[in-house]
């Protein structure tokens, strides 16, 4: 599903190159689960935006379903995500300006989906929230939100999905009601799961951990 | 790829955006932009429309048809059916007599209905008060020019006779409007009743006979009919509009659009700035939407027409609402200026609201779309770390084609290329030293942060913490209070440096056709009579035959003025040096050493207007002798100031010989008027001119001009302060959740509020001083290259300039900040987390 070879990404910074990840290699497989861990500042939110396409690696290769992200331009992986893969944020990242369904339309319409209110009102109604689809943002809770946010990320059914800290901006039992929708809808569907935690109780219900300690894969990752 | 769902979202996005108030300022931009524009164009239009009925006034019509033979029946019956008034004249020369004593007389039949524009005045007495007349005198009587008076020996009451009739002088014709184009070659005047002509028997074959149609009415039905009329003239005839008014009243009317037009510009360059801010506020608030649009697979060309689609829905529905206020606007101001504009203003064209609607979106496409377009290129990877934006390198295009977007819109409003040159040179000139004294103030302002304590420091962090939104917003407010400043103090400079054109003592009266050996004798009358300054000016007759060997036709030119500036003979005079109101723009004035050498120096509007160039060769034909003379200068010459002026000026010794007369100007105040009668006593040749009436034109039009630019710009003020709203309002959002969190961290309202007033009063101090020195700048430039008027600079205007701007902006901060210091920090900190 996803091959890492050999991925290094460097920023400028007023001190000089910023080494942020080095030399990482690692694979997934189809419908594996796999937590990205390590300390703040170690490289895994970076890791992961990486593999979605949204930022390109200063060396090295990534490979999603067989295709190079280095050789598609912006505008092809963006097309490639919108085909591929779904999000689901720490910080929600809805549209204030949308509502609850709208929200969940979003990706469907991109995607050129026919009947997206449907669809959407459907996927509303797998995560409990139907009855709240014409609500904004700001009028949901913080548990609602992730909740709309997880709708729309498996809306347009995505092989693979990237959740970056999930549960991060949640008190614990919300948490824990988000990451068992979360693994529910994961395995309904047998999409790929990535997602970056903190939390050892997600990442242990993970088939796999990665662990990055300051930009480097420690943990006996095998280079498949 | 304005694919449905690029329109669909657009617009969805919009309407959310728009309830959420999220737009308020970016549209109310785009509102002040299309109603200051279409409402100074609705405006300056029909003032621009009254002015040139002031001009028309001088015309007695708003277009005038003359011709040799008597105009067909048809042609008045056209423009009555335009809707047009119409009157006739004929004027021919004769003589008149009374008794044994005969002169020659410039006779004029007028219609009825005549004049159709400004009026006739008589007096009982030469050169005493004057009445004014619609019509002309009763058939059987006449109106006798004071110039026959004297050497006919009658006055009111007495029997004249003209060819086979006789007629009894009514009153004393003190004024004519359509006194004619050259002051200089009028005999003077008898006017009868148009019905009363035939019967003289003077209209024969061969005779100098003129035939004049004289219309008025609607401007469109005046362009109308004079489209109709001009194919039908022929050869001989030909017509006369408010564009071939006298040079005097044309100045004054090319000086009053000039300055309406520059209040029109600054107004839209304001508005312009108002939406630059408001649209880089909007496109920041909108990285996160787009970084998510993004993430979920949304093209850049997908997000383009989105964007598109937004600002072109955002741009019409603003800008219609724009026109709509603009219409309010200029109709609030006809009410208001009721009293001063003439009764029948010409009704709004189409053509400003229209404007209005193209400038909201020329302004928004020049000055919103391009930070708002740079979205597109937003990082995805926002999405996941939130510190990444755009690159900023759309940064330099924002300005190219704001600048882009102002010339072409200047060039729309003003069609005078070398004023927006110069207004618009003058002002990116400004913005660039605003931008980098302003990036270099801010930068030490960072460092003196270091050393200050408490509110100082918190004011001080404030404008450094954003440092690059803090240039924007100094370069914001600095362009606003230069432009404020600009029409306000400049403003007055300019209009009164243009007043004082026309001093009290201004030339209102001028003696032509003093003979050369009467020329000590006058001078000394003159002086008797308590007049000093005098000078007495040669003047030679001579028809233009030639430039460069090749001959010269009036058929060679299409513009009719250049016609008939060919076909009568110039003006010609000499001097050893250039008049004071004469600027040489071209070549060299000549030296005693080229005393008798035939040179000539040429009024640059009459080079431009004849294709004559410096170092050309001039052939005239003067009393029957040619003479050549080579171009070596051109000059400027101010026709409003009244002093005597030739369009054609030589060296003394080369037109010594030539049949010559002299002349001069002088003031003279109306109690002494009745000096003039003694003087045309003693000296019957001597043709006296009384200017008072075009004089009053112009300064009529200086006037209507000056409150007409007043409250023209009060559009420019609000536009102004739409500048400092938006730029107020653009850092509101980091401003909002640091005071939350100084306040969770134990800070106290009055010392927020104390480091807010102090990083506004720098902001303001800042902007106000670079604005105020921009105006000055901008100010010297127009009034030296532009308006070409003498101005003082103002050191205060500087330090006020600082010191208000610092307390609006405090004020103005302190208020919009109100809801950020008093909301419970927790609810700001919260809707930041959203």
């Amino acid at each position: 599903m996803i091959t890492v070879e050999a991925v290094r990404k460097t920023v400028p910074s007023p001190e000089g190159a910023l080494h942020i990840l080095q030399d990482i290699s690692l694979q997934i497989g189809r419908g594996e689960t796999v937590a990205v861990v390590g300390e703040s500042g170690s490289g895994k939110t970076t890791l992961i935006g990486l593999m979605a396409g949204l930022d390109l690696p200063t060396a090295g290769r990534i490979l999603v379903e067989g295709r190079d992200l280095g050789t598609l331009d912006e505008d092809q992986r963006a097309i490639l995500r919108g085909e591929l893969v779904g999000f689901v944020f720490q910080s929600f990242q809805l549209i204030h300006s949308l509502t609850a369904l709208e929200n969940v339309m979003l990706p469907l319409e991109l995607a050129g989906h026919e009947g997206p209110a449907a669809a959407a009102t459907a996927e509303l109604e797998r995560v409990g929230l139907a009855s709240r689809r014409h609500h904004y943002p700001r009028q949901l809770s913080g548990g609602e939100q992730q909740r709309v946010a997880i709708a729309r990320a498996f809306a347009t059914r995505p092989r693979l999905l990237f959740a970056d800290e999930p549960t991060g901006n949640l008190d614990r039992r919300t948490g824990h009601q988000v990451e068992e929708l979360l693994f529910e809808l994961n395995r309904e569907r047998g999409t790929t799961l990535v997602l970056v935690t903190h939390d050892p109780g997600l990442s242990s219900r993970c088939g796999r951990e990665v662990r990055l300690e300051a930009g480097r894969l420690v943990d006996g990752e095998v280079a498949a | 790829m304005t694919s449905p769902l690029a329109w669909r979202l657009g617009l969805r996005l919009l309407v959310r955006e728009w309830r959420a108030g999220e737009l308020r300022v970016l549209a109310m931009a785009v509102v002040i932009a299309a109603a200051s524009v279409s409402s100074v164009g609705l405006f300056a239009d029909r003032v621009r429309g009254a002015l040139h009925g002031q001009a028309a006034e001088l015309l007695a019509a708003d277009q005038v048809v003359i011709s040799p033979a008597p105009i067909p029946a048809a042609w008045e019956a056209a423009a009555a059916e335009e809707g047009l008034a119409t009157a006739r004249t004929v004027t021919f020369p004769s003589m008149v007599s009374a008794g044994e004593r005969l002169k020659l007389a410039d006779i004029k039949g007028v219609s009825d209905d005549y004049p159709l524009r400004g009026e006739v005045t008589v007096s009982r007495e030469a050169f005493g008060e004057t009445t004014a007349r619609r019509g002309g005198p009763e058939p059987g009587t006449v109106w006798l020019d004071t110039r026959l008076m004297a050497p006919l020996e009658v006055g009111a009451g007495d029997r004249v006779q003209v060819g086979e009739s006789t007629f009894t002088v009514a009153a004393i014709l003190a004024g004519e409007p359509d006194r004619g184009g050259d002051l200089f070659s009028l005999a003077p005047r008898l006017m009868m009743n148009l019905a009363d002509v035939p019967d003289t028997g003077l209209i024969q074959r061969g005779s100098r006979v003129k035939y004049r149609l004289l219309v008025a009415g609607p401007p469109d039905a005046v362009a109308d009919f004079r489209v109709w009329v001009e194919p039908r003239l022929g050869r001989r005839a030909s017509t006369e509009g408010v564009e071939d008014a006298r040079p005097e009243m044309r100045m004054a009317l090319e000086r009053a659009e000039r300055f309406l037009s520059l209040t029109a510009l600054m107004s839209v360059v304001l508005a312009g700035i108002a939406v630059a801010v408001a649209a880089d506020r909007h496109a920041r608030r909108h990285l996160d939407a787009v970084a998510i649009l993004k993430a979920m697979g949304a093209t850049q060309g997908r997000i383009t027409a989105t964007i598109t689609v937004q600002m072109v829905v955002l741009g019409v529905a603003a800008g219609g609402v724009g026109v709509m206020v603009g219409f309010a606007g200029q109709w609030g101001l006809v009410q208001l200026l009721a009293t001063l504009l003439p009764a029948a203003l010409p009704a709004p064209g189409p053509l400003p609201a229209v404007g209005g609607l193209l400038t909201a979106l020329i302004t928004l496409a020049g000055f919103g779309l391009p930070p708002i377009l740079g979205l597109r290129r937003t990082p995805p990877m926002r999405i996941l770390n939130r510190s990444l934006v755009a690159p900023p390198a759309v940064g330099r295009l924002v300005y190219l084609s704001a600048v882009l977007a102002v010339a072409l819109l200047a060039l729309w409003l003003i069609r005078d290329v070398r004023l927006v040159a110069y207004a618009l040179g003058a002002m990116a000139g400004v913005f660039v030293l605003l931008t980098l004294v302003a990036s270099a103030a801010v930068a030490l302002l960072v460092q003196l942060r270091r050393t200050g304590s408490g509110s100082w420091r918190f004011g001080l962090a404030g404008l450094s913490r954003h440092a690059e939104a803090s240039v924007i917003q100094v370069v914001a407010f600095g362009m606003a209070v230069l432009v404020i400043l600009l029409l306000t103090v400049v403003r007055s400079e300019l209009l009164t440096g243009w007043q004082e054109r026309l001093p009290p003592d201004t030339p209102n009266i001028f003696l032509i056709n003093v003979q050369a050996d009467e020329r000590a004798a006058v001078t000394s009358f003159l002086r008797e009579q308590g007049v000093e300054r005098a000078e007495l000016y040669p003047m030679i007759r001579g028809r233009l035959t030639a430039i460069d060997g090749s001959t010269v036709a009036a058929g060679d030119y299409a513009n009719p003025r250049a016609q008939r500036l060919v076909e009568r003979e110039f003006n010609l005079s000499w001097a050893t040096r250039p008049q004071s109101d004469n600027r040489i723009v071209a070549g060299r004035w000549w030296s005693a050493d080229d005393r008798g050498e035939a040179l000539a120096s040429v009024e640059l509007g009459l080079a431009e207007l004849l294709g004559i160039d410096l170092g050309d060769r001039l052939t005239f034909r003067i009393a029957g002798q040619e003479l050549t003379t080579r171009v070596t200068n051109l000059r400027t010459v101010e026709w409003d100031s009244f002093n005597v002026n030739f369009f054609i000026v030589m060296p003394p010794g080369v037109l010594d010989t030539y049949p010559q007369t002299f002349i001069t100007s002088f003031h003279l105040p109306a109690t002494e008027h009745r000096m003039l009668a003694r003087l045309v006593q003693r000296f019957p040749s001597v043709t006296v001119l009384d200017v008072a009436a075009l004089m009053n034109k112009v300064r009529s039009v200086m006037t209507h001009a000056t409150r007409a630019i007043e409250f023209v710009f009060g559009f420019a003020l609000v536009a102004a302060f739409a500048v400092f709203a938006a730029a107020i309002q653009s850092t509101q959002d980091e401003r909002r959740r640091e005071t939350a969190v100084v306040r969770v961290l134990g800070g106290r309202k009055g010392q927020i509020r104390l480091g807010l007033a102090l990083e506004f009063a720098t902001l303001g101090g800042l902007a106000g001083l670079l604005g105020a020195l921009g105006a000055e700048a901008t100010g010297w430039l127009l009034a030296r290259f532009v308006f070409e008027l003498p101005y003082n600079l103002q050191p205060v205007l500087w330090l006020a300039g600082a010191g208000l701007t610092a307390l609006v902006l405090v004020t103005a901060g302190w208020l919009a900040s109100r809801r950020v210091v008093d909301s419970p920090p927790l609810l700001t900190l919260r809707g930041e987390q959203e």
